[in-house]
């Protein structure tokens, strides 16, 4: 059974603007997917629908067969807490410190007036430090988050979403506020934590030779439509040209090598 | 360097740049002509006299002189100056706890559902609305005189007070970690305590002493109207004709005015 199903997704926004125009795709456990578009093609939307952030005004996302889009409350929250989301804009607290940062990510799990006080059990504040050393930073753990560099920053980001024991991952254009040889660092630490614990990913891009070499499989969205689906290989210069409907220019996009 | 230009003197135009278009010039004319009919109605319908400001200046350098501290009145003085410190302490603790809870309900990033939004907020612009003054003299008539009217209303004004400075703070927070901890699965008491509050909590402390400054000069006032503390003890002191003894009331208010004004500044300093 796969992991993730999309079935026929629509999302229209009060706007009137129509995001996704149908969506379905299936996503088997473990694989690392890289979805790739132009911005506006709804890349953003279709993550933002796992965890119901975006909720579809037309058809449904499972996870493990249970719907998340038809989930309320703290039924929700229960399933959210088992999705891990890293943003563009790392989305951290600034001034608070690292390690408060990567706590928040064990807040759905623990009991809500230790939430709110801020006391977590001993075996959440080792996990936190474990989850951080797993990013290469474990010194950082009491500076606070707006002391950190952007690729740390990230890292504490991933931090953050690893802490809450995740089988599922969503990064949202991860790396396209890093420079390219810290935006590759951190795509390689990403996809070897999924690997290691076996976490399904999907990750936005529109890095065209970032796709390539991180993805299992590259999906290509164009105006809220699935318009390629495959593998790496099968992702050549023509594939993308369909998906960005232009043809691409010989150094646009290759970032870093 | 050059000498700086002093404020409200207009630049200096060069030869042939565009002057402010006819209309503009006219609406701005028109708006000063406003302001001083304005001013000249309420001279004239408050009977204002300038004349007897200067032939009742002799009278007002006399009182002054009457004024003369009598510091033996510090007895009596020490026991309501502590009293109105701890109305305007208690009154802030007070509005601050009312005060948080109604700004996260009122604030569009952290309120619950759209209809306690709107209660809250309808809630909140009553009270901002209503001066200190009001709310001492309403309690006064509904309690008795005393403390406990001017603790309830320094807390309804630290409310408004808190209210009106705080809500724009919050719903100006960062929305993307909000959004982050909303993605982890965190409700919405979890949210506020770990991705709003580190946000607003300078902004917040240094507002919530703010309101301790304007409670503590509020509540020497209040006690005119009855509400306890030293403005009472002023108060009866001015109907004794004890000039002397208000002399000195006034000389410790503006000392311990300015310490707690000095001591808050100095906080808010530190905290942002």
């Amino acid at each position: 059974m796969s992991h993730i199903a999309f079935q026929d997704v629509e999302v229209t926004y009060p706007g009137g603007l129509k995001a996704l125009k149908g969506v379905t795709l299936e996503i088997p456990r473990g694989q690392f997917v890289v979805i790739v578009g132009l911005s506006g093609a709804g890349k953003s939307t279709l993550i933002r629908t796992v965890n119901s952030l975006v909720v579809p005004s037309k058809g449904d996302v499972a996870i493990d067969g249970a719907s998340v889009t038809t989930a309320r409350g703290a039924a929700l929250r229960r399933m959210r807490s088992d999705i891990g989301m890293i943003f563009q804009t790392f989305n951290l607290v600034k001034r608070s410190s690292v390690l408060r940062n990567v706590l928040a990510g064990r807040l759905g799990d623990v009991p809500a007036w230790r939430g709110v006080l801020g006391t977590f059990p001993a075996a959440d504040l080792a996990f936190a430090h474990e989850c951080l050393a797993r990013v290469g930073i474990p010194e950082k753990a009491f500076v606070r988050a707006d002391a950190l560099s952007g690729g740390q920053q990230q890292r504490v980001g991933i931090a953050r979403a690893l802490a809450q024991k995740p089988s599922v991952m969503l990064a949202d254009e991860p790396v396209a506020s890093l420079d390219p040889p810290t935006s590759h660092a951190v795509m390689s630490d990403l996809k070897r934590i999924a690997r290691e614990d076996g976490i399904t990913t999907i990750v936005n891009l529109h890095f065209i030779d970032m796709a390539r070499e991180y993805a299992d499989r590259i999906v290509g969205m164009r105006d809220g439509l699935v318009v390629f689906d495959g593998t790496p290989a099968e992702a050549t210069d023509r594939a993308f040209e369909d998906i960005y409907g232009r043809p691409i220019d010989e150094d646009e996009d290759l970032r870093g090598a | 360097m050059p000498e700086p230009t002093p404020l409200g003197t207009p630049a200096p135009r060069a030869a042939g740049a565009p002057r402010p278009p006819l209309v503009a010039r006219l609406r701005s004319y028109l708006g000063l002509g406003v302001v001083a009919a304005l001013a000249v109605v309420a001279y004239q319908s408050t009977n204002f006299d300038l004349a007897s400001l200067f032939t009742g200046a002799a009278d007002f350098f006399s009182f002054f002189g009457r004024l003369a501290p009598d510091w033996s009145a510090l007895r009596i003085i020490w026991r309501p100056l502590i009293e109105t410190m701890q109305i305007a302490y208690v009154g802030t603790v007070l509005g601050t706890s009312i005060a948080l809870p109604l700004i996260f309900l009122a604030s569009a990033n952290t309120a619950l559902d759209p209809i306690s939004m709107l209660v809250a907020r309808v809630v909140l612009t009553i009270l901002r609305s209503i001066p200190d003054l009001l709310w001492a003299a309403l309690f006064v008539t509904l309690l008795a005189p005393g403390a406990l009217p001017g603790i309830v209303a320094l807390t309804f004004f630290t409310v408004g007070v808190l209210a009106k400075l705080g809500s724009e703070t919050v719903e100006s927070a960062d929305p993307g970690p909000l959004e982050a901890l909303r993605a982890a699965g965190a409700g919405r008491n979890r949210t506020i305590v770990y991705a709003v509050w580190p946000q607003v909590a300078a902004t917040m402390t240094s507002f919530i002493l703010y309101s301790f400054e304007i409670n503590v000069r509020a509540s020497v006032i209040l006690g005119f109207v009855g509400a306890g503390g030293i403005g009472q003890l002023l108060y009866t002191r001015l109907n004794f004709f004890d000039y002397s003894g208000v002399g000195a009331i006034v000389a410790v208010t503006f000392v311990v005015v300015l310490a707690v004004d000095a001591v808050s500044v100095w906080a808010r300093s530190k905290l942002i």
